[in-house]
């Protein structure tokens, strides 16, 4: 038997991985990536809420947000191709059109 | 110890691992490969649950479509080693701490408020008549939705990648 604690305890830590990554890359696909590990963590915490009440609703959400990261995917690699071909850079601080 | 804790703290330590070298690795691919090692384990963890529709969801669409789609795209752009840029003093003196507080906070957070509750790991399979019925009566508006969410997310991807008639 494990306890809920640690799946969430596992939960918070691959998030906080996910946040690390997502500040500290400077390739767009990888930053893409640590947003795709930041949805894995909280789709495990809603599993194990799930498992530990004892109802399926979480993990039909967990179903739902599968969705939308696969779509979510398909979006944001069209992008990262359209930014790359136009700027013929992965670099994030290349893309600095906006900047003052 | 028991055997499913000791396989969890199995599974937890490769997805830890996995993560870490993420953001180790300066290679992308090298990334997408840790990527594909943490969605493995959480695939493992979720059987370990008793999740088993979620874990074949998890191995088919996680490791299956989407990483494939980010090792396609990063072979498309040829993307090689990640170019050392001196970021500001203060991300790398503050940022580490800060993210790593983060974690902690929402740790002790969930370590606080969920001591009591049943183990998650019931050991029997949840039946996946139970989702499937959830799905298509309480949920089924928004499953529809999906579709179209879909479909919108295929057009916007061809509309986004054409090459620019000239």
């Amino acid at each position: 038997m494990v306890p809920t604690t640690y799946y969430l305890i596992l939960s918070a830590v691959l998030f906080g991985l996910g946040v690390l990554a997502f500040v500290f890359k400077r390739n767009i696909i990888t930053i893409f990536m640590a947003i795709e590990l930041m949805l894995n963590a909280v789709n495990l915490a809603f599993v194990a809420f799930s498992q530990a009440l004892n109802k399926s609703d979480g993990e039909v959400f967990v179903l739902f947000v599968i969705v939308v990261a696969a779509a979510e995917a398909a979006v944001g690699l069209g992008i990262i191709i359209l930014t790359a071909r136009n700027r013929s850079s992965l670099n994030v601080e290349r893309v600095d059109l906006l900047k003052l | 110890m028991s055997a499913t804790l000791f396989i969890f703290f199995v599974l937890a330590g490769l997805a830890v691992f996995g993560a870490v070298t993420l953001i180790l690795q300066s290679h992308p691919i090298h990334s997408a490969l840790s990527l594909i090692l943490v969605m493995l384990s959480l695939a493992g963890l979720y059987l370990l649950m008793g999740a088993e529709f979620v874990a074949a969801v998890q191995i088919i669409v996680y490791g299956g479509a989407v990483m494939v789609l980010f090792v396609f795209v990063i072979m498309l752009l040829n993307a090689g080693e990640e170019e050392r840029t001196n970021f500001s003093k203060l991300a790398g003196f503050a940022g580490v701490p800060l993210a790593l507080a983060l974690a902690g906070l929402i740790a002790a957070a969930v370590a606080n408020s969920t001591r009591h509750m049943p183990a998650a790991t019931t050991g029997a399979l949840t039946s996946t008549r139970n989702l499937s019925k959830l799905l298509f009566s309480t949920f089924v508006y928004p499953f529809e939705l999906t579709s179209f969410l879909i479909l919108i997310a295929i057009l916007g991807a061809i509309v986004l990648a054409q090459r620019e008639h000239n």
